[in-house]
């Protein structure tokens, strides 16, 4: 069903999902947290992250609702659904054999 | 599921558009908000705080928009967005939008039509159980030519010899035509009544079931057994307001009684729908008839066996025949049997001519879409800059196309509705206009034809389409740029492409135009072909007299009699007589004949004549002239009259060099040999329009040997039909319930046999003429553009001193050029098309001088004018004008 993902925004995609695993978060705080756990390498763009959610969420993988964030003021949050949590194992298997892969090729004797 | 749970998504996005905006909004000022609170909180001022951010945040619009290029259906708004934009720009030239979406609606509208025709009439499988392995097979006579020969009817005895010593077939069925005075059961409401006559089994050959009541059984179907009768769903609709307790019930057909057993259901309209009553085969022979081999009349319905081959079923009965041959070698018996597809024998008489129209409206369609695509490349042409400024400020090609290619989906849109609708009425016209149309009854506008019709419309669309918009987008931005008004010339690989869309249009136009032109001189050499006898003013009308009521030949000729004394009386007749078939009414029978003055002749060589009946009135009547000898006289005996006359045919052929007068013919009727001499020699008459005329017999038509049926003739001072009536009303003086047919004047009987021809030729030339109608539009369109693109050159040269005349002819040349492409690849493709419907012409060839030149002369001056228009209007360009219009 998926468009074939180039490799950033499938990257992206895994980031996002892997992020919202555990509790629903907003938009806000998605871009902040994988910037805290990557020790600020990942700088997550608006322009690249809320065209990467609403797809995510036309295809199914996020629900969104809107409730009162931290601040007291009204936030979409977006939470994994059931096809979602698919798609993460998915991702999640497809980027380490990926990574495992370039690992091997880069640190070959060449 | 979840492809489900997606489209709930997007049906959810796109009916909440505005609400949906609105939240995604909301949801980039929240994070434009926290970051000017994570700004502040880090100690940066308020104001400060909040330009950092939105610094960091880039162009909120153009995000929001990358966001909204997320959701499902989205590209549903970019459609409607090109429609309208569409819409707008067909909207400011409303005359090419017109004539554009009126060609596309008369295009798809005729080949929808016609589409419809031919599913129906070649496509659909015949209402029978597995038609597929239904065969018509035909005895076949070696050594004749002539199509009418491969496919022979086959006689009685043939057919059940075949039935019972062959077994390839699963099982053979035969029906004949016939023709009855139906009347109820007291002789009241007399009719004539189309019939036939079919064997027991045919309905289970068929595989159909009575409606009501049941088939024949195989007591019934003998020589002089109680006489039963099936009526067909329309007939007992008509004649017996559908009620089913006719079953039973007792009919009249030619005044003896037969008793209803079933109703034929209403799908059931087989051989055509004029047959309206059924009754059993052998029923209309004598003992005498049933077993000969050379009355060919029938038609012989097999079905192979499950899994069986034709070749291998129709191997034994062919072998049978050639037996029956060598038995019956002093008469005409056939020496073989063929077969072929039942589907094939029944549409055999239509199929080239539905495929040559098919073909021609395919043509049109092809020309239609050429001419709204060169319009459109020219348009795309005037509007270059816009698209190329458009490509530099960053819209993609892909985008530049598809609204290109909106414009001529509206177009074909708009023409395949409007098309649609013509094509409903355009196909009721077709199934009723054509005469003896088989399966007309079967044609009809469904969802398979709707479906065919949305193909076409999106098929032409992008046709049309596609090749001015890629054309159009791809040059280069600068290119286009750069090239300012003053620049000399359109694009050189435009025009050429231009070109080369015209002389397709005007090659196809050519050949259509060589179909049309060949198709219409046939039909005039039709109606122009002499039939050998008077045409005007001639009212024809046939009667049956019955055997029942008219059973000694002293009673045929009582009224016989009584009814020429009282018609040639009548005001305003001029002559009158009588005959059996017409000249121009069809085959009416043949027969075989020795001449004893000669010595035997070749077993296998069969001297064969047309029959026809006449009476001393006749030949005047009809001003068949007499070309030796004398017509039959008064004094003449006239039943069993031992004289016959002859066409001067059948004089020539089999009398050559000798005088016929005085001579004798010996002809073997059913049993009965008499002798014949013959007293004098006719003019040939044509038995039927555009056949070629056969030695014909006339024998003294109250010698009562050949039929019933009697044509009364009757050569009027002024407009035959008003007599119709008093003449009619004569017969019914004399009996009552005598039914009348066939009240025809010649000319309605040329115009019958010719309506076919008239009617391929007139459609084919309405196409033709359509074509090339589009096609100068297409010319003047073309060229009337390349001058307006070309006005500043003009004025230049112009300016630089060449003459108006030149300019004139630079133009005109411009424009004729592809005409002469155009003709010479048409003239070449029309010789093609020529050999292909070679079956339909008549007193023409493929390659008919007349009609090729006036074709070549009718394009060309269609193509001057269109031309000359554009040329004349460049010669006059004003240089100072030219030269100041930027």
């Amino acid at each position: 069903m998926g468009k074939p993902n180039d490799l950033l925004q499938g990257t992206l995609d895994l980031l996002i999902l892997q992020t919202i695993q555990l509790e629903p978060k907003h938009g806000w705080a998605i871009a902040k947290r994988i910037q805290q756990i990557s020790n600020e390498v990942l700088q997550v763009q608006q322009g690249s992250l809320y065209p990467a959610l609403h797809r995510l969420e036309q295809q199914g993988w996020v629900k969104a609702k809107w409730s009162e964030s931290e601040t007291g003021r009204q936030a979409k949050f977006y939470s994994l659904t059931a096809a979602g949590r698919a798609q993460l194992e998915k991702e999640k298997l497809s980027w380490s054999r990926l990574s495992a892969a370039i690992n091997l090729v880069v640190e070959s004797a060449g | 599921m979840r492809w489900m749970n997606r489209i709930w998504m997007a049906v959810k996005t796109i009916v909440h558009r505005g609400r949906q905006t609105e939240l995604l909004g909301d949801e980039l000022d929240f994070h434009l908000q926290q970051q000017i609170a994570e700004n502040v909180s880090r100690g940066m001022p308020t104001a400060e705080a909040r330009a950092a951010a939105l610094r960091a945040f880039g162009n909120p619009t153009l995000l929001r928009d990358e966001a909204r290029a997320k959701w499902g259906w989205n590209w549903l708004e970019r459609v409607a967005r090109d429609v309208r934009y569409g819409t707008r720009t067909l909207g400011r030239s409303p005359g090419f939008t017109l004539t554009a979406v009126v060609v596309m609606a008369l295009c798809i509208g005729a080949t929808t039509s016609l589409f419809t025709v031919v599913r129906s009439v070649l496509l659909k499988p015949l209402p029978f159980r597995d038609p597929g392995n239904l065969v018509m097979v035909y005895e076949h006579f070696r050594g004749l030519n002539s199509d009418s020969y491969n496919y022979n009817p086959v006689a009685a005895a043939d057919y059940y010899g075949w039935r019972a010593e062959t077994h390839g077939f699963a099982d053979m069925a035969a029906w004949e035509r016939a023709k009855f005075n139906l009347s109820s059961e007291h002789e009241e409401l007399p009719e004539v009544v189309q019939a036939a006559a079919g064997s027991w089994n045919l309905l289970s050959v068929l595989g159909v079931e009575p409606a009501l009541g049941r088939t024949f059984t195989e007591q019934e179907d003998h020589v002089g057994a109680n006489s039963v009768a099936m009526l067909t769903w329309s007939l007992f609709e008509r004649r017996f307001g559908g009620d089913p307790s006719v079953i039973g019930r007792q009919i009249r057909l030619d005044a003896k009684p037969y008793t209803i057993v079933g109703v034929l259901p209403a799908s059931f309209a087989y051989p055509d729908t004029r047959t309206q009553v059924w009754v059993p085969y052998a029923s209309i022979f004598t003992q005498a008839q049933i077993e000969r081999h050379d009355t060919h009349g029938s038609y012989v319905i097999a079905r192979l066996k499950p899994g069986g081959t034709l070749q291998g079923a129709i191997a034994p009965v062919s072998a049978l025949q050639y037996r029956y041959h060598m038995e019956g070698l002093d008469r005409p018996v056939a020496e073989d049997a063929v077969a072929r597809p039942l589907i094939e024998d029944v549409v055999s008489g239509v199929k080239t001519s539905l495929l040559v129209m098919l073909g021609a409206v395919g043509c049109m369609l092809l020309i239609g879409c050429l001419n709204v695509s060169n319009l459109l490349v020219a348009r795309g042409a005037a509007r270059q800059k816009e698209v190329a400024i458009r490509g530099a400020l960053g819209a993609s090609r892909l985008a530049l196309v598809r609204e290109q290619m909106t414009e001529s989906m509206l177009i074909c849109l708009a023409g395949g509705g409007l098309g649609v609708l013509l094509s409903v009425v355009g196909t009721h016209w077709l199934s009723t206009r054509w005469l003896n149309l088989p399966r007309a009854e079967t044609i009809h506008v469904d969802g398979t034809v709707l479906l065919f019709a949305c193909g076409l419309v999106v098929v032409t669309g992008l046709f049309a389409g596609l090749l001015p918009a890629i054309s159009a987008t791809n040059k280069g931005v600068f290119a286009v740029l750069q090239d300012s008004s003053r620049a000399v010339g359109g694009s050189v690989s435009r025009a050429g492409l231009r070109r080369i869309l015209l002389t397709a249009e005007i090659a196809l136009t050519v050949a259509l135009l060589v179909a049309a032109g060949l198709l219409l001189k046939s039909f005039v050499q039709l109606r122009t072909t002499s039939l050998g006898c008077a045409t005007e003013n001639v009212l024809t009308m046939s009667y049956n007299l019955p055997e029942k009521k008219y059973d000694t030949a002293q009673k045929n000729i009582a009224f016989d009699e009584a009814l020429l004394e009282r018609v040639r009386h009548l005001p305003g007749v001029r002559a009158a007589g009588l005959g059996s078939t017409v000249p121009g009414g069809g085959w009416g029978g043949d027969e075989v004949f020795t001449i004893p003055e000669h010595a035997v002749q070749k077993a296998s060589l069969q001297q064969d004549a047309m029959v026809r009946m006449a009476d001393p009135g006749y030949f005047s009547a009809l001003q068949i002239p007499l070309m030796s000898g004398r017509f039959f006289s008064e004094n003449d005996p006239q039943d069993r009259g031992r004289r016959i006359v002859v066409s001067s045919q059948m004089a020539k052929q089999y009398f050559p060099g000798e005088s016929s007068l005085g001579k004798h013919i010996h002809v073997d009727w059913n049993g009965s040999t008499d002798d014949y001499e013959i007293v004098g020699v006719v003019g040939d008459t044509l038995y039927k329009v555009g056949h070629p005329s056969k030695p014909t017999m006339y024998f003294p038509v109250l010698s009562g040997i050949r039929g019933r049926e009697r044509s009364l003739v009757v050569r009027t001072f002024s407009d035959p039909l008003a007599l119709s009536l008093s003449v009619q009303k004569q017969i019914a003086a004399l009996d009552a319930g005598l039914p009348v047919s066939n009240v025809l004047t010649m000319q309605q009987i040329i115009g019958q046999s010719t309506a076919n021809a008239s009617f391929s030729a007139t459609l084919v030339l309405a196409f033709a003429v359509l074509s090339l109608l589009l096609a100068a539009i297409g010319l003047y369109g073309v060229l009337s553009y390349l001058v307006t693109q070309r006005v500043t050159e003009i004025g230049i040269r112009i300016a630089l001193g060449a003459r108006r005349e030149q300019v004139l002819r630079l133009v005109l040349m411009d424009g004729l050029r592809p005409v002469f492409y155009g003709l010479a690849i048409g003239l070449a493709g029309g010789a093609g098309v020529g050999l292909l419907i070679r079956s339909m012409l008549y007193g023409t060839k493929p390659l008919d001088t007349l009609v090729l030149v006036a074709i070549v002369a009718t394009l060309l001056v269609t193509a001057g004018v269109a031309c000359t228009l554009p040329a004349w209007r460049a010669s006059r360009i004003e240089p100072m004008q030219a030269l100041r219009t930027e």
